[in-house]
């Protein structure tokens, strides 16, 4: 019962503080779930998100995983509620009344201010997962040299070129599965 | 169909849901804004371009996951509240129940090292794929020096000394605004432009007001 209402008032807090998206939270959510209380080691953080990278959808529904790690079915569906009932329900309100500040340049201000705090945010959620997944100084250096190689070059690929993401995570999965194996 | 619909058009609620589940469980490799597009606008033509930038635009500025957060306005666009929920069920759930199973062979599975190094290497590319669309939203973003100021900041604070978002985004919000308000001449020009606008409003009101009591009077009896 504990359990349960610590995973509600964590995810419910992180909705709405999920701003620009859900990489903005990844290291708050980690720090949470890892650190705070407890719930998952590191590694398995990031499995569980590699896990959200293979399934369609919003790439952050893999709270749910969270939650049934936790707390067991009740625990998947609460924490799935958690997540997204707080920031749908206020979108929701804010697009209400959004039109009565068509023009205003406050409107601009607000949207031009927040950019850097969310591109910061983002920067901190790549740091948090790529901590574990890239770079992992539990294990070998050839290891490190090819999650570093896998991270880099799909970077490099998205920036250059447009190509569904889907297939590179695909690709990265078989090269980890080939080359990773022994590493 | 025309080509610029300005009231939504009529979509069942079990349609609504339909193409919102539709896309759920399409949308592989994140990116559902660009699914969402295709399917809204391109193929149903339940909006136009404008009508969805404009969801984009709330979307993005509210916290929340810009594709939920998106899919609520949409939905509440076309059939009010039951729409929103609609589309936000479609749009996660399929996801949720397809990891939810990925999640169960996890557990079973997590000890084999062949599975582990599949996970490893979808690990490292999804990295490479935030980082990519990281890099994006801030070249196209970040032109002045000074949003350094609040992004070096926000990286810090947050990514190394994890610090709670709360006292961050409230400490940082605030400057970030306050370094992007806008100039004198915009707000005056605003201000004016709202002052005539309520002014015209106010002459319309008085007009409507003088109207009515001129026909009350010629009816004689007032009601």
């Amino acid at each position: 019962m504990n359990k349960l209402v610590n995973l509600v008032n964590v995810f419910a807090l992180l909705s709405i503080l999920a701003v620009g998206g859900g990489t903005a939270v990844l290291p708050q959510m980690k720090h949470d779930v890892v650190v705070t209380h407890r719930w998952l080691g590191a590694e398995q953080f990031t499995d569980i998100y590699s896990l959200g990278q293979l399934s369609p959808g919003p790439n952050m529904n893999m709270v749910t995983v969270i939650g049934y790690h936790v707390a067991g079915i009740p625990g998947a569906i609460l924490v799935l509620l958690a997540f997204y009932l707080p920031s749908c329900t206020l979108v929701f309100a804010v697009g209400k009344f959004w039109d009565h500040f068509e023009g205003s340049p406050w409107r601009d201000s607000v949207q031009r201010g927040m950019a850097p705090i969310t591109i910061g945010l983002m920067a901190s959620g790549v740091y948090a997962i790529g901590r574990t997944a890239t770079i992992n100084l539990e294990r070998s250096i050839h290891f490190n040299a090819i999650t570093v190689a896998i991270t880099l070059t799909v970077t490099a690929v998205l920036l250059i070129r447009h190509v569904n993401p889907a297939l590179l995570i695909l690709v990265g999965g078989a090269v980890g599965w080939f080359a990773l194996r022994m590493a | 169909m025309n080509d610029a619909p300005t009231k939504a058009p009529n979509v069942s609620l079990t349609k609504l849901f339909g193409v919102f589940l539709y896309i759920g469980a399409t949308s592989f490799g994140g990116g559902v804004v660009a699914y969402l597009q295709e399917h809204l606008v391109i193929r149903q033509h339940w909006l136009d371009d404008d009508h969805f930038l404009a969801a984009l635009e709330i979307g993005q500025t509210v916290p929340g996951l810009i594709s939920t957060n998106v899919s609520v306005i949409v939905g509440n666009r076309l059939r009010g509240v039951a729409g929103s929920i609609a589309a936000v069920a479609g749009m996660t759930l399929p996801g949720a129940i397809i990891v939810f199973i990925l999640g169960l062979l996890y557990t079973r599975f997590k000890s084999d090292p062949e599975v582990a190094a599949v996970l490893n290497g979808v690990g490292a590319a999804a990295v490479g794929l935030i980082l990519a669309v990281t890099v994006q939203f801030g070249r196209r973003e970040i032109s002045k020096w000074h949003d350094l100021v609040i992004l070096i900041p926000a990286f810090v604070l947050v990514g190394i000394f994890h610090i709670s978002l709360v006292p961050v985004l409230v400490v940082l919000a605030p400057i970030a605004i306050q370094l992007n308000r806008p100039d004198r001449k915009e707000l005056a020009a605003y201000h004016a432009q709202q002052a005539a606008y309520h002014a015209q409003l106010a002459g319309h009101h008085e007009e409507v007001a003088a109207r009515h009591s001129a026909a009350d009077a010629s009816a004689g009896t007032p009601s």
